[in-house]
């Protein structure tokens, strides 16, 4: 279990607390927050749920796979390292406290 | 003011996932307009995709298919009746008639009925137990359980929902059999490069294709037992999985007398011949090119909901298709950016690791769609050179060494 804290844009930050082995999308879709639609369902197929990772985290988050790291490269210009697709990240105990901004660009 | 009679009234029927997007829209534009949303499944939205997929698997839980949790709703205003069916619009008095006799009133009606499975008829054997179709959950909670007491599975009809579900019936010690009449397998939404590539995928995965052949009739006492087929021989089954297309829901609008043109026709702002009356999703047909076209996808549900709410907030944006579609089996990933219908050519693009290809689609020597085979770049730089209507030349595109991305303009 862990407590992640997210900014959307404009709006109060929310804390939704996320079951282990859950995807970020999964969480913030089961707690409604605003803004996150992750269309595919976490397929991989529509990179909705990009979302830049405050640096501090990276390392908890871990490193994108493969076919991520590949739809990553293509979803904006000069991709910045924290970029991640949610629906890719699980929630585990070390996720505790993480804080995630607004979507970061619909593609 | 008293509430409920100067508010302006919405409502949704079909609680899909094209529904869900609207009403996600609506609320954002307009946080005080009542919104009703009625749908006949006991249950509250949810995806599809994952029914032929990792539901079927079952790894993932019913709670992991919803689109929203059931407090999201109430959260949004958002009035819910589920597990009721809107039998007769009374366009005149602008009212709903629902199957328990209630009448719900309206100012705007927005119709998301989603389509329904093809079935066969019974007079060739569609009613024995034993047969199933894949559209709903509650199919899809029927089929897993009779999947598991199964060992001659036979799938009529070798589409992506077929496909999928062959691939995860597949192994365990069972006889998959699928069933194609037409040619070839997908022929009705893949180029032959991609119907060649899942053949040989699910032939080495032990499923036996038949194509070019037809079902003439099954048969059994109680449920069924035997299938007929067009070259004359017979297959001995337990369990039958139709999956032959679907289609739209459109008997309720038709009988309001809204203009239906395989399915409800709507303009680019999701209108159809009533101005009171928008409709989203797979129920609905689309201009393009010149003439109509129905879209069954995630992409298009949403999308088209959105447009739809736009539309009733008179914040009018046309739709402009931008379709992308993605299919799993066994390990393979393919996702399709793009619409293919209408190409005049393809070429083959080989890929960066064994197993990975993309076949690109064109119309008049422009690009329309593409379908990535575990390349996932390829499919997110194919989906930015058609939105920017970028063709690459020939010798690009089958040279696996020259990077495509630098065709785009940022
Ligand atoms: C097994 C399967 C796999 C799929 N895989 C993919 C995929 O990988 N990628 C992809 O993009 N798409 C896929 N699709 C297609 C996708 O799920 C649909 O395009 C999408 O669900 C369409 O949304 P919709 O809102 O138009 O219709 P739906 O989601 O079908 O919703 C319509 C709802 O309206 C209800 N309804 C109908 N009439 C009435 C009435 N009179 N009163 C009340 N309620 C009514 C229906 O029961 C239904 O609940 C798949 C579909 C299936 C069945
Ligand atoms: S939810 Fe579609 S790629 Fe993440």
């Amino acid at each position: 279990m862990a407590n992640v804290t997210w900014t959307p844009e404009g709006r109060a930050e929310m804390v939704a607390e996320m079951r282990d082995g859950r995807t970020l999308v999964a969480a913030a879709v089961s707690h409604a927050v605003p803004g996150i639609c992750g269309a595919c369902g976490s397929a991989l197929a529509c990179a909705t749920c990009h979302v830049a990772v405050a640096e501090a985290w990276l390392a908890a988050t871990g490193r994108p796979g493969p076919d991520e790291d590949a739809m990553l490269d293509m979803v904006e210009a000069g991709r910045p390292p924290n970029s991640r697709l949610r629906c890719q990240i699980r929630a585990h105990a070390a996720l505790g406290g993480l804080l995630l901004h607004g979507p970061v660009s619909a593609p | 003011m008293t509430p409920g009679t100067m508010l302006s009234r919405t409502v949704v029927v079909g609680a899909g996932q094209a529904a869900v997007a609207l009403i996600a829209k609506l609320r954002a534009l307009d946080p005080d307009r009542r919104i009703t949303l009625i749908g006949d499944e006991p249950v509250v939205p949810y995806q599809r995709p994952p029914l032929s997929k990792d539901y079927l698997k079952g790894e993932l839980p019913a709670d992991g298919l919803s689109l929203r949790p059931r407090d999201w709703f109430e959260g949004q205003g958002i009035e819910l009746r589920l597990g009721r069916s809107a039998i007769a619009i009374d366009r005149a008095a602008k009212t709903l008639c629902l199957d328990d006799g209630a009448v719900v009133g309206y100012d705007h009606l927005a119709l998301c009925l989603g389509s329904e499975p093809r079935r066969l008829p019974a007079a060739v054997g569609g009613s024995l137990a034993g047969v199933y179709v894949l559209r709903r959950r509650a199919d899809a909670d029927a089929l897993r359980p009779a999947l598991a007491g199964a060992s001659r599975v036979l799938i009529v009809g070798g589409g992506y929902v077929g496909l999928e579900v062959a691939a995860v019936v597949s192994g365990a010690g069972r006889t998959v059999t699928v069933l194609e009449a037409a040619p070839r397998i997908l022929h009705r939404v893949a180029a032959e490069p991609t119907s060649d590539y899942f053949r040989e995928l699910h032939r080495r995965n032990g499923v036996r294709l038949l194509e070019g052949i037809g079902l003439v009739a099954l048969s059994g006492q109680d449920r069924v037992a035997r299938a007929i087929l067009s070259d004359g021989s017979e297959l001995p089954v337990d369990l039958v999985l139709v999956g032959i297309g679907t289609a739209p829901v459109v008997e309720l609008a038709a009988r309001a007398g809204l203009a239906v043109e395989n399915g409800i026709a709507v303009d680019d702002r999701c209108r159809t011949s009533d101005p009171s009356i928008v409709a989203a999703g797979d129920c609905t047909s689309v201009p393009h090119a010149g003439g109509r076209i129905r879209l069954e996808s995630v992409q298009n549900a949403i999308a088209q909901g959105e447009t739809a709410a736009s539309t009733l907030c008179g914040r009018e944006s046309p739709y402009r298709p931008k379709p992308w579609f993605w299919s799993n089996q066994y390990d393979v990933r393919l996702q399709i950016a793009g619409l293919s219908t209408g190409y005049d050519a393809t070429l083959v693009r080989p890929g960066k690791r064994p197993g990975s290809q993309s076949v690109w689609y064109f119309r008049r020597s422009s690009l329309i769609a593409v379908d990535a085979i575990n390349e996932p770049a390829t499919y997110m730089v194919g989906r930015k050179l058609i939105e920017a209507d970028i063709t690459p030349a020939e010798a690009h595109l089958t040279d696996p060494g020259f990077l495509l991305n630098s065709l785009i303009r940022w």
